[in-house]
């Protein structure tokens, strides 16, 4: 997947999640910037469902900027793959 | 049924646990024009993830004209939920349209045609109008809603609070229902705060036929299932009246009294209905 | 040593000596003694009419003679809108006291604003019930040298009379007070209700203050704290904010999630076998538990079933309970709302009762050993029932023990309501970070997607089954809990003991460790 512009999904609201998607240069690698209200309990899973996620959309060089309010793994996965594709422009939404 | 929006994940991952008999993930109304791709990706993802027992699950999508519908079927018709919701149906041409899409979907994916169940949901006058042919097009078509506030404005009624204005349409919906043996469920009471009132309608719907209501707030739950469910005195009489019939069918008698009044098949029948309704198993009595 | 629960319990801890391990909720009770001994209340004299009076509270605070060391108690009773703890600390601190331990019968988030004079050596120890907010954040992180005490509501009286909590100075704020300390929370611009926790305070402390925005003609009455036990007498302009002393009504939540649990718990109840005429009461007043108290009204109503009494922490809708005539009487220990307050003073089957009466385990007899339904929060609970309603899931301190060990061992029938999982956070769960109320004393935990009763109560089961009721292995809700949340990292902690949590009959139930940074 090619990322063209910046883009976002998710909200604040309890249970939700809100990530940033920002295309970075070829080889500048995943920018991960991880904040949670569950960072202690579940941010090792978190991130590692991340990047398992961005692998399955083959997605090497990115830099993510995720707020998340205790989401599940589901949610966590639909957020990004809203931003992943409002940024690759298959699909628009808030932020274009 | 309780609507949940879907573009809402605390209430998607909570929507089973209120007691309502399904759920009906929402795509169309209760999701903004903006945030239509991220609900169906996340309903999607829930489908997936939440095992919603013991509860029905219905998901609404987009109007086949609207620039959603389309994908909306291409993404929720795959997962198979228990049924799906079209809204605004307006022509047979229309269901004919959509439930061949539909079909196309599942033979992609090599799915059954049997297994997830059509609502249609009647909002204009039109539907109205053309309710029983709609509701007969096909076998997957097991339940008709009537949606009261788009109707409403379909009809350019200015004060619809009260619900005169689509009683015409709640009959003739309930009566295309009945004839074609399928479920008919009622508009959401949309004033959350006013128990009495939902009570009520619920109450009023109760008595013209339909089968359940649309609810939007688990905290509507319980009015709506305390008046769908028959109260004790009603199960009591209902068991007599069955009981009364085994003993009177052994001996050949068709019609009988009992308490004083006549009973005959219609009767006995509707006391099994209530019997069903109440969750009791005949051969138990 | 590990305690009957296998938690590891240390043999002895600096600050407060050497430490029993709790053996189960009755091993102590059971011997019809308590074994520690009780020391005797101070001895006083004073002249005929000489007055009690001081201007400031600083002058009050001068008199008793304040010394390094010493202990300092206040109750809870304001609630929310609490200023005293805060204005006395800070007096004490401005004449360089040092080393002070705090015993309040609980501390709320209205106390962040002492959190300095933890940080300073002003304040050294803490006793108390509950702890919330920065305090809470600051001594699990282990801001405070010596190990604080969380006790129950009738653990504080028991430790009150054996010495281990020894009041030299009780300050103690009141609605109404008269120029000799008769004093009261029932009237006044800033009623807040019974005065329940004050009681022992007032006749154990070796000096006691009564402070008060609400100076009352001679005698005060009613006179929930008695003028014997009273040194000095203070008037001060406000004691706190009035708004969130004697504010408003409680309501009963909205929460869908709160009011589906709920609506289980009563169905739980109505066929437990123990909702029957004259039977006794008991809800939290927040949340699901107090939500409860609304369908039981119906129910009660439904049925024709009149209670005896409702104890504990009361609630307006408890009064209006008691108004409709559902229940007998009202036995009050501490009022949550204004409603509370005037319904004390003007029904005479509503009493203000103190907290020994209500719960201390080492008496003839208290009153939660006569409750029959209570219904109870919890913060996390184990799949042997533990409960944990101190440390929040991030081991910081967040909350009571309040009432929770002592009603749940009293009680015929002990309900926990709370959430399966609340955010992405398991709240049942194999294992919980703290033990406050043993897992034995618990009868049913009542959840949004599950109700489990308690192996040892097979009869209540049966009862259950009977009904319809769908009754689940807690094991198998904690296996879905964590199938839907995934597995939470137990929280860290340091080796440093940074406080314990008695069990009401003093043993050591649980300690608390520092939490990492």
């Amino acid at each position: 997947m090619e990322l063209k512009t910046k883009a976002q999904a998710g909200s604040f609201e309890s249970s939700d999640v809100l990530i940033l998607v920002e295309p970075v240069e070829k080889g500048a690698g995943r920018i991960i910037e991880l904040k949670s209200i569950v960072m202690q309990q579940f941010g090792d899973d978190l991130l590692r469902q991340i990047h398992a996620n961005l692998d399955d959309f083959n997605i090497d060089d990115v830099r993510l900027i995720i707020n998340d309010k205790g989401a599940l793994p589901p949610t966590v996965s639909a957020r990004l793959e809203t931003a992943l594709k409002r940024a690759a422009q298959l699909q628009s939404g808030t932020l274009k | 049924m309780l609507y949940i929006p879907g573009n809402n994940p605390a209430m998607l991952q909570q929507g089973s646990v209120y007691g309502a008999d399904g759920v009906l993930l929402d795509l169309e109304d209760a999701v903004a024009l903006n945030q239509k791709d991220a609900a169906r990706i996340l309903v999607a993802h829930m489908l997936k993830y939440i095992s919603y027992e013991g509860c029905e699950v219905t998901v609404r999508v987009n109007h086949i004209d609207t620039p959603f519908g389309l994908e909306d079927l291409k993404q929720i018709v795959p997962l198979q939920p228990n049924a799906l919701r079209l809204p605004k149906v307006e022509t047979v041409d229309e269901i004919k349209r959509i439930l061949e899409l539909i079909e196309q979907i599942e033979d992609e994916h090599n799915l059954p045609h049997e297994h997830m169940k059509v609502h249609v949901m009647i909002e204009t006058a039109l539907g109205v109008q053309n309710v029983y042919d709609i509701a007969r097009y096909s076998p997957r078509i097991d339940a008709i809603s009537i949606g009261g506030q788009d109707l409403a404005a379909d009809m350019q009624l200015v004060k619809a609070n009260d619900g005169v204005g689509i009683d015409y349409a709640r009959k003739q919906i309930v009566m295309a229902a009945k004839a074609c043996k399928i479920d008919v469920f009622d508009t959401v009471f949309v004033d959350v705060e006013n128990e009495e009132g939902l009570r009520e309608e619920a109450e009023y719907i109760k008595k013209l036929g339909f089968t359940g209501k649309a609810i939007i707030n688990p905290r509507q739950i319980e009015v709506v299932n305390e008046v769908f469910t028959p109260t004790e005195l009603e199960i009591r009489k209902a068991a007599k009246i069955v009981k009364a019939f085994e003993r009177n069918k052994a001996e050949g008698i068709g019609v009988f009294a009992v308490d004083g009044k006549m009973v005959d098949a219609p009767v006995v029948q509707r006391a099994l209905r209530v019997l069903e309704m109440a969750d009791i198993d005949v051969e138990s009595l | 040593m590990k305690n009957i629960l296998q938690r590891e319990i240390p043999e002895e801890l600096e600050g407060i000596g050497k430490l029993e391990a709790f053996e189960g909720a009755f091993s102590k009770l059971k011997k019809g003694w308590m074994e520690e001994k009780t020391v005797p209340p101070p001895n006083k004299a004073k002249m005929p009419h000489s007055s009690k009076i001081c201007d400031t509270l600083r002058d009050a605070i001068l008199k008793t003679k304040p010394r390094n060391g010493m202990t300092v108690s206040f109750h809870h009773h304001l609630r929310g809108g609490d200023n005293l703890v805060y204005e006395a600390i800070k007096i004490l601190a401005d004449l360089g006291i040092k080393d002070i331990t705090l015993a309040a019968s609980s501390l709320t988030t209205a106390h962040d604003p002492i959190l300095p004079y933890f940080k300073d050596g002003t304040i050294t120890q803490v006793y108390a019930s509950g702890i919330r907010g920065e305090l809470g954040k600051a001594i699990a992180e282990g801001v405070l040298p010596k190990p604080f005490v969380i006790h129950s509501h009738g653990g504080r009286v028991r430790s009150v009379h054996t010495g281990k909590i020894k009041i030299d100075l009780a300050i103690l704020a009141a609605s109404a007070a008269d120029e000799e300390g008769n004093a009261t929370g029932a009237h006044g611009p800033s009623a807040f209700g019974s005065m329940g926790y004050a009681a022992i305070d007032s006749w154990y402390a070796k000096q006691v203050i009564v402070v008060t925005d609400n100076i009352v003609d001679y005698p005060c009455v009613p006179q929930s704290i008695t003028q014997n036990y009273i040194d000095y007498v203070v008037k001060v302009d406000s004691i706190g904010d009035p708004s969130k002393i004697a504010g408003g009504t409680t309501r009963i939540t909205k929460a869908p999630m709160d009011l589906q649990i709920a609506r289980l718990a009563a169905q739980v109840i109505e066929h437990s076998g123990e909702l029957k005429e004259g039977f006794s009461f008991q809800v939290g007043a927040g949340g699901a538990s107090l939500a409860v108290a609304k369908y039981i009204r119906k129910i009660m109503k439904q049925r024709s079933i009149k209670g005896s009494f409702i104890l504990g922490g009361v609630t307006s809708y408890g009064v209006d309970m008691l108004n409709e005539g559902l229940f007998r009487s009202i036995f009050d220990v501490q009022s949550f709302d204004a409603a509370v307050s005037s319904s004390l003073l003007d029904n005479q089957y509503h009493i203000e009762i103190p907290a020994g009466l209500y719960a201390n385990p080492f008496n003839c007899g208290c009153m939660t050993n006569k409750l029959d339904i209570v219904v109870l929060g919890a913060l996390e609970i184990d799949t042997n029932f533990n409960v944990n309603v101190i440390t929040g899931s991030e081991g910081y301190v967040r909350g009571a023990s309040g009432g929770h060990s002592d009603t749940a061992s009293g009680a015929n029938l002990t309900v926990v309501v709370c959430p399966s999982f609340r955010g992405r956070i398991p709240i049942v769960k194999k294992k919980v970070h703290t033990i406050v109320t043993p897992g034995e004393s618990i009868d049913v935990l009542v959840t949004e997607r599950g109700i489990c009763v308690n192996p040892q109560k097979p009869e209540l089961k049966a009862h259950l089954e009977a009904a319809g009721i769908k009754v689940k292995d807690i094991a198998v809700l904690a296996e879905e809990v964590e199938g839907i949340t995934g597995k939470a990292k137990p929280i860290e902690t340091t080796e440093r003991v940074v406080g314990i949590v008695e069990y009401r009959d003093g043993t050591v139930i649980d300690v608390i460790h520092q939490v990492k940074e």
